[in-house]
């Protein structure tokens, strides 16, 4: 170490003659311990009763009393039912048809429960349900120990009779004075709660019900009802698509409520040689763009240009100026009617473009008359709303599940009309910005504790049903309606006779067992006259001005109602990997543009690392008009140059726990609720801040064989020899002759040929990407939070990673022709292209058959099953790490604290609540022990222990996994490749299939199929 | 007249270790003894009272007590309140009865639970079990003592005369040792013994001279320490024969030995879940709603009745059931079991793979249940345990439908017919830890 160079841990020590740095030096211990004051009093000694041989006594007495009491076990109670509900089995879970619908996510769900508690949801499959991460984690936020409890007027608790009298009398006097009575609420899409709002309005006359979607997708829900008369969005089926363009709209992500990624992967699995392809326009790096097949960075303004490119060359005709719209035109002539456009613009013109489109090429993807109605919410209302509470026209506001004073752009209008309305409500299940500023808080329950009919597609409806007694004294917002219209019946007769009414095609019964049923949608679309080209002038005349902002929603966080859920606070950003934060995402050229670029580093270069092997950004201040956010910076391969990208949901304070207030809330710059703004100044400020991001953590850059790609051209070659082209197995030297890795073995192989021999296959195709399976692995395996610390110092514990890998400029090919030595080679490889392509690649343990964890293991831990299952004995391991150290995947994790009871750990695990999420079939480690991905061992146990009860043979694909179950893409397919009828068994056989790091020889029981794109060349 | 006396008495050692339903055994054996001898009235003429005792138990006592209201009246003493041909119309066919008489009108009222009718009873039956009913005279003071003198101690195998005859035989071996030596020191055929005095120093000599033995003695000292420090050591935690005290004095003696429910009536989970549950109290109430005190004769431990009643009245406070009235209060208050057998966490068992599938008893881990009043820790639960028992466990291969391809693989691939549980993967880790 070069010995001139000079450390510090403080700018004082710099001031030689700084007296407080001497006296630091000089005193270990900088508050004097009064040894001296408490010895040297004689009085005080001799007065004490207590002699030294006493002393003595007492401490001998104490040392063993204690040591003889911890010979004995502790005492432990078992407390029965008094009374056993019938359907309760201690030990047996039971499974329930429900559906999550929070006003952001929806999803028809089976909820476990054991012993009355729900432990997780799972994808309701005979209803097409899908699970993403944050519904998967919504069970979590059922134990949020911070939610509203009881309800409260201006802080303190009342009871509910007395809210209900204070309420009744407030709102009959506004109704006398004639004043309105406002009703803002978010999309629940529940036809009966818009029964109930009528008889409301019915009871007190002028009632307003506003529909308010944080996160809005107005302007296509309005451009829909100038073309069809109704206030919806058109439903998409994209497995009917052969060829898709999006412009801006993140239709794998959280575009017009989601849920699009299972019908997606359908069609981009090569089944018979053929796929969807996928073009998209887009200026942050979104799930979809990462999944394109062509991905065009765009600034925001620009992608007007684009869509009235596109439609001016296939409604009009003409030849498309742009050359990649051009291409996308030939993709779409050639898919004809299988093709689709869609667009997350926030402009009305702009959305009917995209319908205007899509009509003139006869889309079978979209789907008019079967409307979905996940989002429902009206700008424009929202915004009259808040300036007739400013002018004081407004007598009352009850706010639904909605928090406007922290998702408006204006909320501090909104703030100050609360201030004017004579009532104020806001039913809330949890603690947050609006429940502060009303005058009454009423807690309503989560959804696992409610009743509820969602109709999410016209005609679909789902039914919710509470799985838990309410945890806390909560009541429904619709029960509220009906006891305040002085209806006596309780919400649940109410559905009851109101599923009948809208003509459901089952008893109430069996639809609740189903969670679904469906009836006869009375409402028709009428086509009507739009003025198309006045909307073409406008899109094509939109003019950017300098740096745009896109704001967009993350896979975890979403609009931000669920942010003290530690599971989605940690799950990683897929596309930038990083926990705990949101940022500014900006392109290395806009980053050196504005000097946010970090100092360049030996070999990870343009980004500098500290010690740790964390991630470090510069802070900006990023104006936008009049609102100031200082906010770090981080650099994003794929951002449309002259675009910054930054996520909604994040830095909110009220009710979340102290290490959940992470980020900075980017509402207020939400204006006209449009996701991208222009006018966007940058400026660096001071301060370095570190991110809590998992991309460099157990990288295995540098070994080959891990993410194999093809060209759909090249796929379909049957000319070719995939073993030797483009799935190519690794050969090795042996016997001085180079033969494949597979066919050479260091061990004996055991016969695993009786019995069941568990695989798993993931379809890199059809992976997106969404996280759904993270969030059910930390679910079903009880895997701690550890926090962003902890994330920093590579501790994170999660048994499931979706790696994500983008394309280098630099190929072996290029650095063969241009001459490039090795360690540049290899620095650039690391360095990501400008527009880089993507994959994604889930990784957990890969369960070798010959498993070189296995073989270092000391005290013999970790051993082999015959099921294939590499299985880790916890109660066994002494924590050497070495098993960790001779992974080659990097998939086993330490578990360094005893997250479970350490008060440093203040997430679920460490809450009386949170633990009741934990599932009691999988040990809960403690600290010193080395853990990772079971392969669900107690699932698949409990499979054919089932199998056993009832004297059969397992199915074909009754096994599943935590993370199988929550794919809805059908990129993981778990199973018994014993089983010659399974899945499983024929997607190992695929000519697709390989595994990771081949060469080694580990014979891995997960495989991983060839990512296939439908790409020229 | 005698062999009704001694009919009685054999009932009597019938019932006692039964939960008593109704009266004291004691004081209606009394009575019978006061009729015999004092009044000597011919008792079968009326009735045969051990024929209505066992009517009276198949076919009334679900809703009838003696002493006591239940969903029907008390019938003590009924014989005086209502003539013979009352009752007899009454319980042949209350309902129509009821039609042409006013006082059965009146009686019905007593319940809202209408009376079975009993058609099938014959007059004779009917006598038989009026004659049970009808009061009994009891001797003053000869109650309590009477009732216990009558209950035959269980005699306890007596080994001593076995133990006496063979000291015995050994004094005599060794007299009999002692008399040869002597006659053959005497001929002078042995030599002269050296005192013990000598013989010990002479040990003692050789042994100080003895390095090696003194070695071999240090070897043997530290291999022993080690032997029995580790034996200890691999006893802690193990729990066999923990035998803590519960909230109720419950005996699954009297519950799955005298009375012979099934282990899996209370325990239901057992078949179903990895637990085998603990009743819920509700399951217990199916019985002790109508049993509501234990027989006189009941004992576990030195606990009589006295205590025991009361220990049915804790069950009684925790499901909120009041005795008098008949009735729930609503009032409940779960009972705080002491768990007797705690796996660790990391280690997962479960019952119905043992109970269900493999079949078997549930004395084979948890020891003879039925013979013990307060249950203890039978197995010790260790890891050792569990595995031998794997390792020699056969598995039934051809009932299950699950094995069959199993079965089939392994017959023809190895021409194995059986298999033990080891064999099949039962020793591997993860099955119990994960």
């Amino acid at each position: 170490m070069a010995s001139n160079k000079k450390y510090w841990k403080s700018v004082e020590e710099l001031n030689e003659n700084s007296s407080i740095v001497d006296t630091l030096r000089q005193n270990e211990f900088v508050e004097e311990i009064p040894t001296d004051d408490f010895l040297g009093d004689k009085e005080t000694l001799e007065k004490s009763s207590t002699t030294r041989r006493d002393f003595l006594k007492y401490v001998g007495f104490s040392t063993a009393a204690a040591s003889l009491a911890s010979c004995e076990g502790p005492v432990k109670k078992a407390i029965p039912y008094v009374v056993k509900p019938n359907e309760i089995t201690p030990g047996v879970a039971d499974y329930y048809a429900s559906t999550i619908a929070d006003g952001y996510d929806f999803a028809s769900v089976l909820v476990k429960v054991r012993e009355g508690r729900p432990i997780k949801l799972e994808p309701n499959k005979d209803t097409n349900g899908s699970t993403n991460a944050r519904v998967q984690a919504s069970v979590l936020s059922l134990y949020d120990s911070l939610r509203l409890q009881a309800p409260s007027k201006a802080g303190s608790s009342i009871s509910w009779d007395t809210a209900d009298n204070e309420i009744g009398k407030a709102l009959t006097s506004v109704a006398a004075a004639n004043k309105t009575i406002a009703i803002l609420s978010s999309t629940d899409a529940n036809p009966t709660t818009t029964k109930l709002v009528a008889d409301f309005t019915e009871n007190y006359g002028n009632v307003r019900h506003v529909i308010y979607d944080a996160v809005s997708e107005s302007a296509a829900i309005d451009a829909f009802e100038a073309m069809y008369g109704k206030r919806a969005l058109p439903s998409y089926d994209f497995s009917k698509a052969k060829a898709i363009v999006s412009v801006g709209a993140d239709f794998l992500g959280d575009w017009q409520g989601g849920n699009f990624d299972n019908d997606y992967a359908k069609g981009r699995i090569p089944d018979h040689g053929k796929m969807s392809h996928h073009t998209q326009f887009e200026s942050n790096m979104t799930l979809s763009g990462a999944n394109a097949d062509v991905r065009v960075m765009v600034k925001p303004s620009v992608q007007n240009a684009i869509l009235a490119d596109l439609y001016n060359a296939l409604v009009n005709g003409a030849s498309a100026k742009d050359a990649n719209v051009a291409k996308a035109v030939k993709e779409i002539r050639k898919a004809g009617s299988n093709a689709v456009v869609v667009t997350g613009i926030q402009d009305k013109n702009a959305q009917l473009l995209a319908m205007a489109i899509n009509n003139a090429i006869g889309s079978e993807v979209m789907n008019t008359s079967v409307t979905n109605n996940t989002r429902q919410g009206n700008d424009t209302e929202v915004a009259q709303l808040v300036a007739d509470m400013k002018a004081g026209r407004i007598g009352a506001i009850l706010i639904n599940n909605s928090n406007p004073v922290y998702t408006l752009p204006n909320s501090a209008d909104f703030v100050e009309g609360l201030g004017k309305v004579d009532l104020s409500v806001a039913f809330s299940m949890v603690n947050n910005e609006t429940v502060q500023a009303t005058q009454y808080a009423l807690p309503t329950p989560h959804n696992l504790e409610s009743w509820g009919v969602v109709e999410m597609k016209s005609g679909q409806f789902s039914l919710m049903q509470p799985t838990i007694r309410p945890l806390f004294d909560t009541r429904q917002f619709q029960d509220c309606l009906l006891k305040w219209t002085g209806n006596t019946q309780k919400y649940y007769d109410y559905i009851k006779t109101e599923i009948s009414a809208l003509g459901a095609d089952k008893s109430f019964n069996k639809a609740l067992q189903d969670g679904h049923f469906s009836a006869s949608s009375s409402e028709e679309v009428t086509t009507g006259e739009v003025d198309l080209s006045a909307a073409y002038r406008s899109v094509a005349n939109v003019k950017g001005n300098g740096l745009e902002l896109q704001l967009y929603t993350k896979t975890g966080l979403g609009d931000g109602q669920q942010a003290n859920n530690p599971w989605l606070q940690e799950l990683p950003d897929p596309i930038t990997r990083t926990t705990w934060d949101n940022y500014l995402t900006i392109s290395q050229v806009d980053a050196d543009k504005f000097n946010l670029s970090m100092p360049l580093s030996s070999l990870t270069q343009r980004s500098l690392h500290d010690a740790d092997g964390g991630l470090n950004g510069y802070y900006c201040e990023l104006t936008v008009g009049d609102v100031k956010v200082t906010i770090p910076v981080l650099i994003q391969p794929g951002q449309a140059p002259g675009s910054v990208g930054l996520a909604l949901g994040y830095g909110r304070k009220a009710g979340l726990k102290s290490e959940m207030q992470v980020g900075k809330n980017a509402y207020h710059f939400y204006k006209n609720f449009n996701t991208s703004q222009s006018g966007v100044s940058l400026k660096k400020v001071d301060g370095v801040h570190e991110f809590a991001c998992t991309q460099l953590h157990n990288t295995m850059m540098g070994r080959g064989d891990i993410v194999k790609e093809t060209t759909l051209a090249t796929y379909n070659d049957h000319s070719l020899d995939p073993k030797h082209t483009w799935n190519p197995v690794p050969v090795v030297s042996y016997k001085h002759q180079e033969v494949e890795a597979t066919t050479v073995d260091l061990w004996d192989e055991f016969d695993r040929s009786v019995g069941h021999h568990f695989n798993l296959s993931i379809d890199l195709n059809a992976c997106t990407g969404c996280g759904a399976c993270v969030v059910a692995c930390h679910a079903e395996n009880n895997v701690p939070v550890v926090g962003k610390a902890e994330v920093r110092k590579s501790r994170d514990m999660h048994w499931l990673r979706i790696d994500r890998y983008y394309s280098s400029d630099m190929t072996e090919e290029k650095a063969h022709e241009e001459g490039i030595g090795a360690i540049e080679k290899f620095s650039e490889m690391e360095n990501p292209s400008a527009n880089p392509q993507v994959a994604f690649q889930p990784i957990m343990c890969q369960h070798c058959n010959h498993a070189p964890c296995e073989t270092v293991c000391p005290v013999a831990a970790t051993s082999h099953g015959r099921q294939g299952q590499n299985q880790m004995a916890y109660n066994r391991c002494v924590g050497t790490r070495y098993c960790a150290n001779n992974c080659p995947y990097k998939v086993r994790r330490f578990n360094w604290f005893d997250y479970a009871n350490n008060k440093e750990f203040d997430f679920n695990m460490n809450d009386d609540l949170g633990k009741m999420v934990l599932n009691p079939d999988v040990t809960v480690r403690s600290r010193g022990v080395m853990e990772k991905c079971s392969m669900c061992i107690q699932m698949t146990q409990a499979t054919i222990l089932k199998a056993k009860k009832e004297g059969r043979p397992v199915g074909d694909d009754e096994f599943e996994t935590a993370c199988s179950n929550a794919c809805g893409t059908g990129a993981m397919v778990f199973g018994d490749l014993n089983n010659k009828n399974s899945k499983v068994a024929k997607l190992k056989e695929d000519k697709r299939a390989y595994h990771l790091l081949e060469h080694i020889g580990t014979r891995p029981n997960v495989v991983y199929q060839v990512k296939v794109r439908n790409t020229e060349a | 007249m005698k062999i009704l006396y001694q009919t009685r008495k054999k009932h009597i050692f019938i019932s006692m270790k039964s939960v008593k339903q109704h009266n004291l055994f004691s004081r209606l054996t009394l009575s019978s003894l006061a009729f015999l001898f004092f009044f000597t009235i011919n008792l079968s003429a009326q009735g045969d009272a051990k024929n209505g005792k066992k009517l009276f138990n198949s076919n009334c006592a679900a809703c009838h007590k003696l002493d006591k209201d239940l969903v029907g009246p008390k019938l003590r003493d009924i014989t005086e309140k209502r003539t013979n041909e009352w009752l007899k119309a009454w319980i042949k066919d209350n309902a129509a009865f009821q039609k042409v008489d006013a006082d059965a009108k009146e009686a019905a009222e007593w319940s809202p639970t209408a009376m079975t009718a009993f058609p099938q009873f014959s007059d004779q039956d009917i006598d038989d079990i009026l004659e049970y009913t009808k009061p009994v005279v009891v001797e003053e003071g000869a109650g309590g003592s009477g009732a216990v003198s009558m209950v035959p101690v269980q005699q306890e195998k007596d080994n001593t005369l076995l133990y006496i005859l063979g000291a015995i035989v050994l004094v005599m071996l060794l007299m009999l040792f002692n008399l040869y030596r002597t006659v053959n020191e005497l001929r002078g055929d042995a030599p002269k013994r050296q005192s013990f005095s000598e013989q010990a120093n002479d040990v003692w000599e050789a042994f100080k001279a003895n390095k090696f033995l003194h070695f071999l003695m240090v070897i043997f000292f530290l291999l022993a320490t080690a032997y029995f420090v580790f034996g200890w050591l691999s006893q802690v935690g193990v729990d066999q024969g923990y035998q803590p005290i519960q909230p109720i004095e419950f005996s699954h003696k009297i519950h799955a030995g005298d009375n012979k429910i099934d282990c899996q009536y209370c325990h239901s989970a057992a078949k179903h879940s990895k637990t085998s549950g603990i009743p819920s109290a509700n399951v217990c109430m199916n019985c002790h709603m109508n049993i509501s005190e234990v027989a006189d004769d009941t004992k576990i431990g030195n606990h009589g009745k006295d205590i025991l009643d009361k220990e049915i009245q804790k069950l009684y406070d925790a499901v909120g059931w009041d005795a008098d009235k008949l009735q729930y209060t609503g009032e409940t208050k779960p009972i705080e079991w002491v768990r007797v057998h705690n796996l660790p966490d990391f280690a997962y068992f479960n019952h119905s793979q043992h109970v269900t599938v493999a079949g078997l008893k549930c004395q084979k881990c948890h020891g003879p249940v039925e013979e013990m009043d307060e249950v203890y820790q039978y197995a010790p639960l260790t890891m050792d345990w569990c595995i031998t028992c794997h390792r020699e466990t056969e598995v039934d291969l051809t009932e299950n439908g699950y094995y069959k391809k199993i079965h089939e693989q392994l017959a023809k691939k190895y021409g194995v017919e059986k298999v033990t549980e080891a064999q099949m993967g039962g020793l591997e880790c993860g099955k119990c830890h994960y």
